[in-house]
């Protein structure tokens, strides 16, 4: 057994996991690449989306994957941060956005 | 940033023999990684042979003022290598004879060759149709005596390319030297004051992006959309076509690649993205590279690993177009870098 739960190496065997169920692993993939096609969005501006969502999912395979891929979109680093932070935001806006339902228990329990 | 070549340092990588011996060694001698020779045999496209020839691309010298890290010539002020008038005059006697319609003059930076204005003369009066010179931009601005290149450009007509890795002064200056993105803004903008790269001018002006990092070229159409919209935006400046160039794991960048820990990973990024349809036009197959002492080369990059053409016909004072055509590619595993996504070569993309 590892003894570690991430090997880098592991990212390049992602397509394996159609082995073990072809249909749905090709599915997957498939549509997976069909996300991201230049479409509505550009293929950069969802090169961008998927870096923070990796951060905010915290897939470290994620991260490795669209941080190569904007820099070979030609993404900077100030707009691959500042997409962190949208991620970022989201994040944080969703843990305190949850403070309204706090404060309505409290309120509704207390005398 | 380097300041010296791989050569003045005497560093162990400026020996092309070991360039060759790590191409061939580790990942791709255990088998982790196929050799290019066996996947483009998987297509039967073993042996790689030349086709018509069209473009002669001549090396006038390996001097620079600049030291870029990518470098696959190991280019830089410490390079002497330079050609004489004597091989540009055996060069012109192919260039009167030739089929091919394109002279491409690289180096080094092929403006300090001193014969350079005297070489571009010759071969306009010998009748070359395309003439690229591959200028770095900044060489315009390093000496009073370049400040006119422009000028003699246009006069010539020739075909203007540059390389720009970045439209950001911070990735610019990080790849080819502090100073470089400033001075390489202030030459565009005087190339689109005389008319370079202009909408509808026929003095062409396109540039050159290679990544500045172990990782390959995005999409040649969409950094040729994001370039020209920060370019204009930005510098007000206007350019032609964009090429996407891959840097080959040679020279400087195989220094850097193994430096930093990213040549296994970056091994497999190319062989990842291998393209067996970019094979068929690989630039090798219309192309024949002349270094500055004469010498004939599949490549400029088989230059650099001073892999020779598979001809009887070595040198370009024996020169003979019909024992050149036909004949066997020389490969190894450096090969990968024109051959992944959408293929590379000095024209671009390639499929």
């Amino acid at each position: 057994m590892q003894k570690t739960y991430y090997d880098p190496a592991d990212l390049k065997k992602f397509g394996k996991i159609s082995e073990w169920n072809q249909e749905l692993g090709d599915k997957f993939f498939e549509y997976y690449g069909k996300v991201f096609e230049e479409g509505a969005l550009t293929a950069r501006e969802k090169s961008l989306i998927a870096l923070a969502v990796s951060h905010t999912e915290q897939c470290p395979y994620c991260i490795d994957a669209y941080t190569k891929d904007g820099l070979q979109r030609g993404i900077t680093k100030e707009e691959m941060m500042e997409a962190l932070h949208v991620g970022a935001a989201i994040k944080s806006g969703a843990t305190l956005v949850h403070g309204v339902q706090m404060m309505n228990k409290v309120n509704k329990l207390e005398m | 940033m380097a300041t010296k070549s791989l050569h003045k340092r005497e560093s162990d990588l400026a020996n092309s023999n070991r360039q060759l011996e790590i191409l061939s060694n580790g990942i791709f001698q255990n088998g982790e990684l196929p050799t290019f020779k066996s996947k483009i045999s998987e297509t039967n496209q073993f042996p790689l042979k030349a086709k018509k020839l069209e473009i002669l691309q001549i090396n006038v010298g390996y001097m620079c003022n600049q030291v870029c890290e990518h470098c696959h010539v190991d280019a830089g002020p410490d390079r002497k290598e330079i050609m004489t008038r004597e091989t540009m005059l055996q060069c012109l006697d192919v260039i009167k004879n030739t089929g091919a319609h394109t002279l491409d003059l690289t180096g080094g930076a092929p403006e300090m060759n001193p014969d350079f204005r005297w070489f571009v003369e010759e071969a306009a009066k010998a009748g070359i149709k395309d003439f690229i010179v591959r200028s770095n931009l900044t060489i315009i601005r390093a000496n009073k005596k370049y400040y006119d290149l422009p000028e003699f450009f246009k006069k010539h007509n020739v075909h203007v390319v540059s390389s720009m890795p970045h439209w950001t002064r911070g990735k610019t200056d990080k790849q080819r030297g502090d100073g470089v993105f400033d001075k390489s803004i202030k030459a565009l903008q005087e190339l689109n004051a005389i008319g370079y790269g202009m909408p509808d001018s026929s003095l062409r002006l396109d540039l050159v992006y290679n990544p500045s990092g172990a990782f390959l070229p995005g999409d040649q159409a969409s950094m040729e959309k994001d370039f020209k919209k920060a370019l204009k935006d930005d510098f007000d400046i206007q350019f032609h076509n964009l090429f996407a160039i891959t840097n080959l794991p040679i020279s400087r960048f195989l220094d850097y690649l193994i430096a930093s820990e990213n040549y296994e990973d970056y091994m497999y990024s190319l062989v990842e993205a291998y393209n067996p349809t970019a094979v068929a036009n690989v630039m090798c197959t219309n192309t024949l590279s002349i270094s500055w002492d004469g010498y004939l080369f599949d490549c400029d990059f088989n230059q650099m690993l001073e892999l020779p053409v598979n001809s009887k016909v070595k040198h370009i004072s024996e020169y003979n177009e019909s024992l050149l055509e036909g004949r066997n590619i020389v490969i190894s595993q450096h090969c990968y870098g024109c051959t992944a996504g959408a293929g590379s070569s000095c024209q671009g993309v390639v499929a």
